[in-house]
């Protein structure tokens, strides 16, 4: 049984199909252990099976320690949004409720390869000379 | 949670998680999150709330590089 509703299914294709280049979803997991693991892979399966622009990695989080190191992996479950490039954009946990926005949100921003952030934020981003590190902290919604 | 993930989008230097906090609960209270959304910068700065975008970046940049006062 899917976990995404067949209604909302409908709604999620229709924001979908207008991207314009792939986007990676890079997933690590771990089955024991993990609270809601198989449950974030299986969703990220039906997001992913609902555009043929959207392609899913599954690495296991214990075994492939490359992965794990190249992506900075430090809390399973992760999901990491990428194209050609890694953007920094990282979710911890199962994405649901609001959050399943918010990974609609960055996949899109990164197909479409604009952020959508006014000019003035912009220019204080590429004016940064130093590394940040955001942690958003939520509870699903 | 969607500006965190921008700014990370927009700048090299920027990296941004969304964690689902209950998921995570020692790092919740590592973090002492009590509300969300809290926004930690650099493991150590925190952000109360959701802020609209160019507060939230500016509280960011206050709390890398805070103003000579």
């Amino acid at each position: 049984m899917s976990l995404i509703r067949e209604q909302d299914a409908a709604e999620i294709c229709k924001r979908l199909e207008n991207m314009p280049t792939p986007v990676r979803l890079i997933h690590f997991t771990q089955e024991l252990n993990v609270e809601y693991g198989r449950e974030t892979r299986e969703l990220l399966q039906d997001l992913t099976a609902l555009s043929d622009k959207l392609t899913l990695e599954v690495y296991d989080f214990l075994l492939d320690k490359e992965k794990v190191a190249d992506y900075a992996a430090d809390k399973v479950p992760a999901t990491i949004v990428r194209n050609g490039k890694d953007y920094g954009i990282r979710f911890y946990g199962i994405p649901a409720g609001y959050e399943f926005s918010a990974l609609l949100d960055a996949i899109l921003d990164v197909s479409r390869g604009t952020s959508e952030l006014s000019e003035a934020s912009k220019e204080k981003l590429r004016a940064l000379s130093v590394p940040i590190h955001l942690e958003v902290l939520v509870t699903p919604t | 949670m969607r500006l965190a993930h921008q700014f990370a989008f927009e700048s090299e230097q920027v990296t941004a998680d969304c964690i689902e906090a209950t998921e995570f609960p020692e790092l919740a209270t590592e973090y002492q999150v009590y509300a969300v959304p809290r926004t930690v910068v650099n493991g150590e700065r925190f952000i109360e709330g959701a802020l609209p975008e160019e507060m939230f970046l500016d509280s960011i940049l206050d709390a890398v590089q805070p103003s000579p006062s």
